[in-house]
């Protein structure tokens, strides 16, 4: 089976184009997704009644349901109820809704690991709750926190393959219109793969050497 | 250890604590004097350890009274901030901030919440540092340090609070016997200068030395309270002989 | 208007078919997860050997399917087995196959952490005790490995259940089709209907799934302390 090469370097501005349109929506719906999982985890530390409710109610729901339908949602269902938004303001949507409740867990999993007995400690030398987060709860959750929050990333940039259902040029619509106009079928998906590649390998090993960096700085091991 | 029957610094009247509907204090009463080195010794279970974490808001009592200079510390509106810079405590795990070097966690409390001035304080760590022979640890880091000289640390750390009770709750039980001794010596010296001391021990010499008043608890409740010589050498109660029994080989 | 949105999903057969084709997802997912436990409990064995070449086959087969996409995985096999070797196989079928694929070498992962986070004084003690090989293995070692493995299995089943919501993306007729080929239909009737029955997909996902999610967080609580 012979490649035809030439189909691949032509066919290369078309995914450059589409790697930056996924690339700025992953990176809007992490910096958002980012955002709401601190004020989730600070309203559920601070135990704050009413909308630590709403919280935990909010996490379960992003986390039990797929991101497909909630884009479909948004972008198909809202413009009904007179709510019009663009495919893009769609996608960060959808991509923030869903990273919020996996953002909140991990930041919730690295403040419970901070051994009750620190905080026991901090209280004993009079910091009040705030001071207790900000000196003794978050530099330690921080390392624990860490890993997840890397893996949430790579897991929000693997979803952005789906926001092609609503007509974003990604390059997965890209992949589909180049076979479905040249039938160059192995050359297409053969790109498609090397561009997953590309963007998610990097992140995959920059997270593993981050964590590694960050826990020796903590514990010195 | 000089005892001043004027000034009652904490007064704890009928307190009742339980745990998962069990009962651990079933009506604990006692108070404590300015200058006064209170320790509570009893078995595995008594309630001493849960008593003193009371004391500084770490446990909610069920009923009962504790008051600090008069004045009720158990109620809803407590500003437990506020006692803890009074009432300081030490853990038997040293508990010092890992993250932090040493002079970081003595100054964390000083700085950020009694808002002194930063020379003034320094000058008082590096002071009380240096009496327990830690001067030169200064920008070391805990896991740098071995359990004697970290726990050392942590009572300078509640020292330089300057509150007006310290709790001690069995703070030399996670040490090699080696350095106990160095860890019980930094206390008897803050004995000798007055401090009020809340002890929590199973070093029976070291209590027999510290201690103006032995407080023995027993299931939840005070069995015996006597001065040191009487406690160790003619103990009243059943219990109590019983408890000091076992201690003999 | 929204009244009238709602009754789009009662109109004839409309919720049945939703029904219908919520059952094929499910099916979808159970299949899959059947089958990747059984390959995926052989490749977690395979796992343990000290076979260099062995060890890194699986780690690449575990390695390609994390990085990469399930939708590009569905897209590969969608369309370029059916091209390669000239076939036409029912999206279903594809969707089948890629999840068994991708569910096997998630559960190798588990089956082999499981397997590795055994402690290895228990396999001592079990024959001082002079049990035979077999009896370890039924009454010690396989009950103590499906505890551990079993949140990871069922957080995976939640996970391919969501999943499964791309296949309509290669023209499965999902519960997600459904409910696309009802909003079509009420165009003209019920033109709000696509707000109610995106919700109301929304939810039914949410219902299978959170229960799920409920017991494995159970299951962990209850066998970690």
């Amino acid at each position: 089976m012979s490649i035809d090469w030439d189909f691949i370097i032509n066919s290369l501005p078309l995914y450059e184009k589409a790697i930056w349109i996924t690339l700025k929506l992953a990176f809007g719906g992490i910096l958002i997704s980012l955002i709401i999982g601190l004020l989730c985890s600070a309203i559920l530390y601070f135990k704050i009644k009413g909308l630590d409710i709403i919280v935990k109610a909010y996490i379960e729901l992003s986390r039990n349901t797929p991101l497909l339908v909630q884009i479909f949602f948004l972008y198909f269902g809202l413009p009904k109820l007179g709510l019009s938004m663009s495919a893009n303001a769609c996608a960060i949507i959808g991509l923030s809704f869903l990273g919020g409740g996996y953002m909140s867990e991990a930041f919730r999993s690295g403040i419970e690991a901070v051994r009750k007995s620190q905080i026991e400690s901090g209280l004993s030398i009079a910091l009040s709750k705030v001071q207790l987060a900000r000196y003794v709860i978050i530099p330690q959750a921080f390392s624990v926190s860490l890993p997840s929050l890397g893996a949430n990333c790579i897991f929000l940039l693997k979803e952005t393959s789906v926001l092609g259902a609503i007509s974003i040029l990604d390059v997965m619509n890209v992949t589909k219109d180049l076979i479905g106009m040249y039938y160059k079928t192995f050359e297409s998906l053969a790109m498609l793969v090397v561009v997953y590649l590309i963007l998610l390998l990097p992140l995959s090993i920059l997270l593993s050497w981050l964590e590694r960096k960050v826990r020796y700085a903590e514990f010195g091991n | 250890m000089v005892e001043n029957n004027s000034d009652v610094l904490l007064d704890m009247q009928d307190i009742h604590k339980e745990f998962d509907n069990k009962e651990v204090l079933k009506g604990v009463s006692i108070s404590l004097h300015k200058g006064e080195v209170l320790v509570i010794l009893g078995p595995s279970g008594c309630g001493k350890s849960t008593l003193l974490r009371c004391l500084n808001g770490l446990e909610k009592i069920q009923s009962g009274d504790i008051k600090f200079k008069d004045k009720s510390i158990v109620q809803k509106n407590t500003n437990w901030q506020e006692i803890r810079e009074k009432i300081g405590m030490v853990f038997q795990n040293y508990e010092l901030f890992p993250h932090m070097t040493v002079i970081e966690n003595i100054l964390l409390g000083p700085l950020k919440v009694q808002k002194r001035d930063k020379t003034e304080a320094l000058t008082q760590a590096e002071e009380l540092l240096d009496r327990v022979g830690l001067l030169d640890r200064k920008d070391s880091y805990p896991r740098q340090l071995s359990g004697g000289q970290k726990q050392r640390i942590a009572i300078v750390r509640a020292l330089c609070m300057n509150p007006e009770v310290i709790l001690f709750d069995e703070v030399t039980a996670s040490l090699d016997p080696e350095v106990v001794r160095e860890v019980l010596d930094v206390i008897l010296g803050l004995a000798k200068n007055g401090m009020t001391m809340v002890i929590v021990t199973h070093e029976m010499g070291f209590a027999q030395s510290v201690a103006d008043r032995v407080v023995f608890m027993d299931e939840g409740r005070i069995c015996e309270t006597s001065k040191p010589d009487e406690f160790f050498n003619n103990p009243r109660t059943e219990r109590a002989q019983h408890f000091l029994n076992i201690l003999q080989y | 208007m929204q009244n009238l949105g709602i009754r789009a999903m009662f109109e004839g057969k409309n919720f049945q078919r939703l029904f219908q084709g919520l059952f094929v997802t499910v099916e979808i997912a159970f299949i899959s997860i059947i089958i990747a436990s059984i390959l995926g409990i052989i490749i977690g064995l395979s796992r343990t050997t000290k076979l260099k070449p062995i060890l890194i086959i699986n780690r690449l087969y575990l390695e390609m399917f994390r990085i990469i996409p399930t939708l590009v995985w569905l897209f590969i096999f969608y369309f370029g087995v059916t091209t390669a070797l000239n076939v036409d196989i029912s999206g279903k079928l594809i969707s089948i196959i890629v999840f068994s694929l991708w569910g096997a070498a998630e559960m190798g992962d588990i089956v082999r952490g499981a397997l590795q986070s055994l402690p290895r004084h228990q396999i001592e003690s079990g024959k001082a005790l002079g049990l035979s090989y077999f009896e370890l293995y039924m009454y010690v070692l396989v009950p103590q490995a499906i505890r551990r493995m079993l949140p990871g299995t069922i957080n995976l089943a939640t996970r391919m259940i969501k999943t499964t919501s791309l296949v309509v993306l290669i023209g499965v007729i999902d519960v997600v089709k459904v409910g696309q080929q009802i909003i079509e239909s009420s165009r003209f009737k019920f033109p709000t209907a696509s707000f109610w029955v995106y919700a109301f997909i929304f939810v039914l996902y949410f219902i299978i799934c959170y229960p799920l999610s409920v017991l494995s967080k159970r299951l962990e609580t209850k066998w970690n302390a």
